[in-house]
């Protein structure tokens, strides 16, 4: 069960960093994962009034409060248009509604958990992280850090033109993925995010003579499964992640270069 | 830390501890349609809206809901009555264990798109869970509730 000594809600950025960099206090995103551990938390620190729960758009970019619930991300219009409704795919099949009106962005990237969809979908676009004290960092490099006592503020969506294409597959409707994959093209390199390896998602940049035109699907399947590192738990074997990252990988290959049509 | 909320209608002011769940403060205040059910963020069943969004009430903290609107099955009771007693006139559930948090859920789907398919319906509702039905007994009552509706020139949802 998790006690919680004391609830701030943070006035400023500078507050919230300030309190974090205690090691008994944490951030507070949806508190939906925080919620299900045990122990004691000295302050916890809720961002929810900083205005971090608004997307904004303009001609170069998304910005998305780390506040935004992930239901607001599903349901956003321009990023759905922006990724061919890879967002809205990656995202409808995380629990419920409910659950979704309180999970968050900020939460669900920070954590750099295996099972998220979040981090396998935002690792395929052109996104870079704001961090408060860190500025910013591009989704890549964040993803490969250790957690710190750092803020997670804002991610900005740079509107790359882009193709793109979001599966996952699952036990049973509801649950964590068994594998995701994002696969999407910019700047002319196809990149293939796979999480729920199930460690946390990886990004890979395929050489530039391996594209959905000018390469087999297969070829590109293949490459992605030889270089994903997959592992066993309670839900699948090491080898049948291994052989779905190959197979949603040339599944996505087929959507985006229209060859499922 | 002192709490004000405006709570099916009424201002409720209250000395909440900081861990404290929503959903312990409903049942304190009298809601005993919300339930606990999984304790792990997953079955529906303690499904409350906030400022009009479905929530789940077993993971939101008390000091959350500080200033902002809470509805629970009993501050629906016109759009819920009506909806409730159609579902289990067509025996669309079996033990009635998630039928609040399937109700509410329901309510929140038909005010956000009034006329969906069967599948925006499953998906929509995908985030309550029923351990008797396999779901189709509900998908068939709502669909029936939906044609009802259409039938006499109504929409699905009433006003409060």
């Amino acid at each position: 069960m998790l006690t919680i000594k004391k609830y701030v809600k943070a006035a400023s950025l500078d507050e919230a960093y300030e309190l974090n960099q205690k090691r008994t206090n944490r951030v507070i995103g949806g508190m939906l994962w925080l919620k299900m551990s045990s122990g004691t938390v000295q302050t916890a620190i809720d961002l929810s009034g900083l205005g971090l729960d608004t997307i904004e758009e303009t001609d170069e970019e998304f910005s998305i409060g780390a506040m935004v619930p992930l239901r607001d991300l599903e349901l956003h219009a321009g990023l759905n248009a922006y990724t061919h409704g890879a967002m809205r795919e990656s995202l409808r099949h995380i629990v419920g509604v409910q659950f979704r009106n309180l999970a968050t962005v900020g939460g669900s990237l920070y954590g750099r958990f295996g099972f998220s969809d979040v981090l396998t979908c935002f690792l395929g676009l052109d996104a870079v992280v704001e961090l408060h004290h860190g500025g910013m960092v591009p989704i890549k490099e964040f993803a490969a850090q250790k957690p710190d006592r750092d803020i997670l503020v804002r991610i900005h969506v740079k509107k790359t033109p882009l193709r793109c294409a979001y599966l996952s597959q699952r036990n049973t409707k509801t649950d964590f993925p068994v594998l995701a994959c994002m696969v999407s093209e910019w700047d002319g390199t196809l990149r293939v995010s796979i999480g729920a390896r199930p460690q946390k998602a990886s990004l890979i940049e395929l050489p530039k003579d391996l594209m959905p035109e000018n390469a087999s699907l297969e070829e590109i399947a293949s490459y992605v499964q030889e270089h994903t590192v997959t592992g066993s738990n309670m839900r699948a074997s090491a080898a049948y992640r291994s052989r779905l990252a190959y197979v949603l990988t040339k599944r996505a290959c087929q959507q985006i270069g229209g060859m499922d049509k | 830390m002192m709490i004000k909320l405006n709570l099916n209608g009424k201002s409720v002011s209250a000395d909440v501890a900081e861990d404290s769940l929503l959903i312990d403060f409903l049942r304190e205040h009298g809601c005993y349609s919300v339930k606990r059910g999984c304790e792990t963020s997953n079955c529906g069943l303690c499904t409350v809206f906030l400022d009009g969004k479905p929530v789940l009430s077993c993971s939101l903290l008390t000091v959350r809901a500080d200033g902002k609107t809470v509805h629970t099955l009993e501050g629906l009771q016109k759009e819920a009555e009506e909806f409730g007693a159609f579902i289990a006139r067509q025996g669309a559930e079996q033990c009635g264990f998630c039928n609040p948090g399937m109700i509410m859920n329901a309510i929140a789907m038909f005010r956000e798109n009034p006329d969906p398919t069967d599948e925006e319906i499953l998906e929509y509702l995908a985030g309550n869970l029923c351990r008797c039905s396999g779901y189709e007994g509900q998908l068939r009552g709502i669909r029936a509730f939906l044609d009802y509706k259409k039938s006499k020139g109504e929409t699905a949802i009433c006003n409060m």
